[in-house]
């Protein structure tokens, strides 16, 4: 080997007395780690090639396989960690940006382990959810700020379009491109027989998608791609993307070689084309420009679709909120640090944004400091992991959370966080054929129902327990939770009081 | 200790209501006796009653009841009411020595006119400049507490049982045609009579026993209005939810009471009424914010009525009974008996459905 060598960062454990030398693991990796010998008719790894997708664990029928850490590290150094000090031999060897996957993977604070939720006891009473009726239906977009009566004195209904969500979660931006068909399938399916909506992100929509439209939210972002008049009509409502989580400031990059087929066609970019979104919107370079782009969607749409703006969490996102608000959007999206990515630099990724639970805490207070809530409902992303984040995010003030790390790990993915490579052993980043087949839309959209649905039964009975029996009751309820370990400066930016007080 | 507003406390309680449909008053004597059967529902740390028709002389003037923690705090207050307002009286309010009362602030009332510039000035109508002047007394003047803000009515409210606090503030003396009263149960010692019942803002009262479970979500909605939530209390937020949607947004009772305490979804999509079922969408709709969830039996008081609502799930005991031109309401049977021995059709209304009770048309109020 050489200067240029890092040891592989995991094994491959193989139990040679429960191998039946079947080859499932080599047939099922796409990063040809399993090989077989011949001459010794025994199983090999190159765990070189390993990411630790756990595919192989998975379908191994006699259970012989593991994957573990490898031990065998760098000198310890608290400073200079092992990962610090591998990042810079790989940059000296490629003089390259890293790339890497999914959410930012570090020991940064998680709020929502920080927050505690509120019961009932002895002055009111807790609510059972199996006895009485328990909702989570919601609609999002404006409220208006009068009520309106025809001449008859009757109340007209004088509001906006709304989108209406049997419970306060939606599937978020994945594209068709950097997920498989049959992940955009899963979700589109899941969407229509939860009752909430799936969200095209930027790579357009399959036609043989558009049956889904009710369920869908159709986004436009700085790439344009697959942008039509059929598409913005095609959804239920319009996302404007002006960022993400993962990556503020940054654009997107999807290679030309995962654009084949029917993404390029659904792109409407020539095959092989790398499809680059830039990373501002070359005509939003500010927000005067925003509110232009809003209203030529609604022009084009007959003012028929609720227009969402999605953004990153960033350090003035309060002001760059009640600015949204203040734009003619119906809905802000917000994604925080921890959200996921197909591809990101790592560096961006890791060390640019802020954490979704502060950032929906300083925004809500803001629009409501400024008597504009109304103008606009909030969605939150960036790391919702279960029915406890959401509530603990409907209370600190979102009006619906969006998730996609849950969803693609409810589709199979076991966050390997190497979505960049194409290689996606479980059916999900990838636009191989033989892989793709491997998520079944059937199982795949039924697993997602299961994860809702369990999800709403946590919710209704995190809500009972408090005493409350619709969701609405609980938006913006910040007395139902409570900090522990916060400091006074944390707990006033969450407008919350610390566990005891 | 926190004082009440400082930090949110949690009570249990007992109501009780009386009106004449007719408009015929009738002395604070009999709601005062409604409230001794229930003794048990409070714990002698608040009790009040509101009364409307006590003022017939004064009846368009707006009436302000104060707790004034000194002279010099009454002096301030003063100061500020002259920059906004004629006051045509000020008087202290009668009261009668007892032991079951003590530590009383120092009590006070003006008949107040507002001063026609200020209003033209300020560009709301009068009962909003009224409103909002209400607001920046409890805030800005120190020592002061504005607790009665309407037209011919009055609250009157004390750290103590109800029955006593009737007999302190001698309300056998006064004459009105509707009442309610408030016994109070806190789980602390608030020790502040601010922070007893009923909550009033211009002519719109409530007594209410429950704990609602959307408090702050109600607050904070309805602080987007220029509402301040000084006292922390379910009472005093839903007053500024009934203001906000009667008085601010126009709704009518009925409609109101369909957006704190709203149906549920699915008895919504079983309505076979077309546009009754379209109107309960709208209106859970537009305002989803302010449905009021968790125990409540409310008593809303206002000029010419008197409406009852229980939470949608009836999670707090409530009865109404009639009799001839009188109606009466309370948390249990036995104070209604009390009051009239021989009341008849004695009901419990379900959730969510709102009894709305009108002096008659024509009746000088």
């Amino acid at each position: 080997m050489s200067i240029e060598f890092i040891y592989p960062e995991f094994e491959v454990i193989r139990d040679q007395s429960r191998c039946i030398g079947c080859r499932v693991c080599q047939r099922q990796c796409a990063n040809e780690v399993h090989s077989y010998d011949d001459d010794l008719k025994i199983l090999k790894s190159d765990e070189s090639k390993c990411v630790n997708c756990q595919r192989c664990v998975s379908m191994c029928p006699t259970r012989a396989l593991k994957i573990v850490k490898s031990d065998c590290t760098l000198r310890e150094n608290a400073n200079w960690q092992n990962n610090t000090i591998k990042e810079i031999y790989k940059q000296a060897n490629s003089g390259g940006v890293l790339l890497s996957s999914m959410g930012n993977p570090n020991p940064l604070p998680v709020y929502w382990d920080r927050i505690l939720i509120n019961a009932s006891q002895v002055t009111n009473p807790p609510i059972d959810p199996l006895r009485e009726p328990m909702e989570t239906r919601v609609f999002l977009g404006k409220k208006p700020d009068k009520i309106e009566r025809g001449k008859d004195g009757k109340l007209k209904c004088n509001l906006s379009p709304q989108l209406e969500l049997s419970m306060p979660v939606m599937f978020s931006a994945m594209s068709y491109g950097s997920i498989s068909y049959n992940a955009h399938e899963s979700l589109a399916r899941a969407a229509k027989e939860l009752g909430i909506f799936y969200n095209t992100g930027e790579g357009g929509l399959h036609e043989d998608f558009y049956c889904y439209g009710d369920n869908t939210i159709v986004q436009v972002a700085s790439g344009r791609f697959g942008v039509h008049e059929d598409y913005l009509k095609a959804g239920k409502g319009i996302e404007i993307k002006m960022g993400q989580g993962a990556k503020p400031g940054i654009g997107g990059h999807l290679p030309g070689t995962k654009i084949v087929g029917d993404v390029s066609r659904t792109r409407m970019i020539p095959e092989g084309s790398d499809a680059i979104s830039p990373a501002p919107h070359h005509d939003i370079y500010s927000i005067e420009d925003l509110r232009q782009l809003v209203f030529s969607l609604k022009e084009a749409t007959e003012y028929k679709k609720p227009v969402i703006v999605k953004v990153a969490a960033v350090h003035n996102i309060a002001a760059i909120a009640s600015g949204i608000a203040r734009s003619g959007a119906d809905i802000i999206a917000i994604d925080g640090f921890r959200g996921g990515t197909g591809a990101a630099p790592t560096r961006i990724r890791d060390n640019v944004g802020i954490p979704i639970e502060l950032a929906l805490a300083s925004v809500d207070q803001r629009l409501r400091d400024e008597g504009i809530r109304n103008n606009v409902s909030l969605v939150v992303g960036g790391s919702i992991r279960s029915a406890s984040d959401v509530v603990k995010a409907i209370a600190l003030g979102a009006d619906a959370c969006y998730i996609a790390t849950a969803a693609v790990l409810a589709m199979g993915c076991h966050l390997c966080r190497t979505c960049q490579s194409g290689k996606c052993n479980w059916g999900i980043a990838t636009q191989r054929p033989d892989l793709v087949k491997r998520l079944n839309p059937e199982i795949g959209s039924k697993r997602l129902v299961n994860l809702m649905n369990a999800w709403r039964h946590e919710i209704k009975e995190l809500m009972g327990g408090m005493g409350i029996n619709s969701i609405e009751a609980l938006k913006g309820n910040r007395l139902m939770l409570r900090g522990v370990g916060l400091n006074d400066r944390e707990l006033k930016i969450l407008g919350i009081s610390h566990a005891g007080e | 200790m926190q004082l009440e507003g400082q930090v949110r406390i949690p009570s249990g309680c007992a109501i009780a209501a009386a009106i004449s449909r007719d408009g015929k008053t009738m002395t604070g004597e009999k709601i005062m006796n409604a409230m001794k059967p229930m003794h048990d529902r409070s714990n002698g740390l608040g009790g009040g009653f509101a009364a409307y028709g006590i003022y017939p002389e004064y009846r368009d003037l707006y009436a302000f009841h104060f707790f004034f923690k000194d002279r010099a705090s009454r002096k301030d207050c003063e100061v500020f009411l002259k920059e906004y307002f004629e006051i045509v009286k000020s008087e202290i309010i009668p009261t009668r020595k007892i032991p079951e009362i003590t530590d009383e602030p120092i009590i006070w009332r003006y008949f107040v006119a507002p001063l026609k510039s200020m209003v033209s000035s300020a560009q709301v109508d009068e009962n909003e400049f009224v409103a909002r002047m209400v607001m920046r007394v409890n805030i800005e003047v120190s020592g002061a507490y504005l607790f009665s803000s309407g037209k011919n009515m009055g609250t009157f409210k004390a750290v103590g049982f109800p029955e006593d606090v009737g007999r302190f503030y001698r309300l056998d003396e006064y004459e009105g045609y509707s009442w309610t009263a408030h016994g109070r149960y806190p789980t602390n010692t608030p020790g502040w009579w601010g922070g007893a019942h009923p909550f009033t803002l211009l002519d719109y009262s409530i007594v209410h026993n429950g704990e609602i479970s959307s408090y702050d979500a109600n607050r904070r909605f309805i602080e987007m209005f220029g509402y301040k939530c000084t006292l922390q209390t379910d009472t005093e937020v839903i007053t500024y939810i009934m203001d906000y949607l009667i008085r601010r947004q126009g709704l009518t009772m009925n409609e109101a009471s369909s957006v704190i305490a709203a149906p549920f979804w699915s008895t919504i999509e079983n309505k076979t009424d077309t546009e009754d079922k379209e109107k309960h969408i709208y209106l859970r709709t537009m305002f989803p914010n302010l449905l009021v969830t968790g125990p409540f039996s409310i008593v809303f008081g206002f000029r010419g009525g008197l409406m009852a609502l229980n939470d949608r799930l009836k999670l707090r005991s409530m009865v109404v009974g009639e009799h001839d031109d009188m109606v009466y309401i309370a948390s249990e049977e036995a104070a209604i008996r009390v009051m009239d021995n021989n009341v008849k059709n004695i009901w419990a209304p379900s959730g969510g459905e709102p009894v709305i009770v009108k002096v008659r048309e024509g009746v000088n109020i």
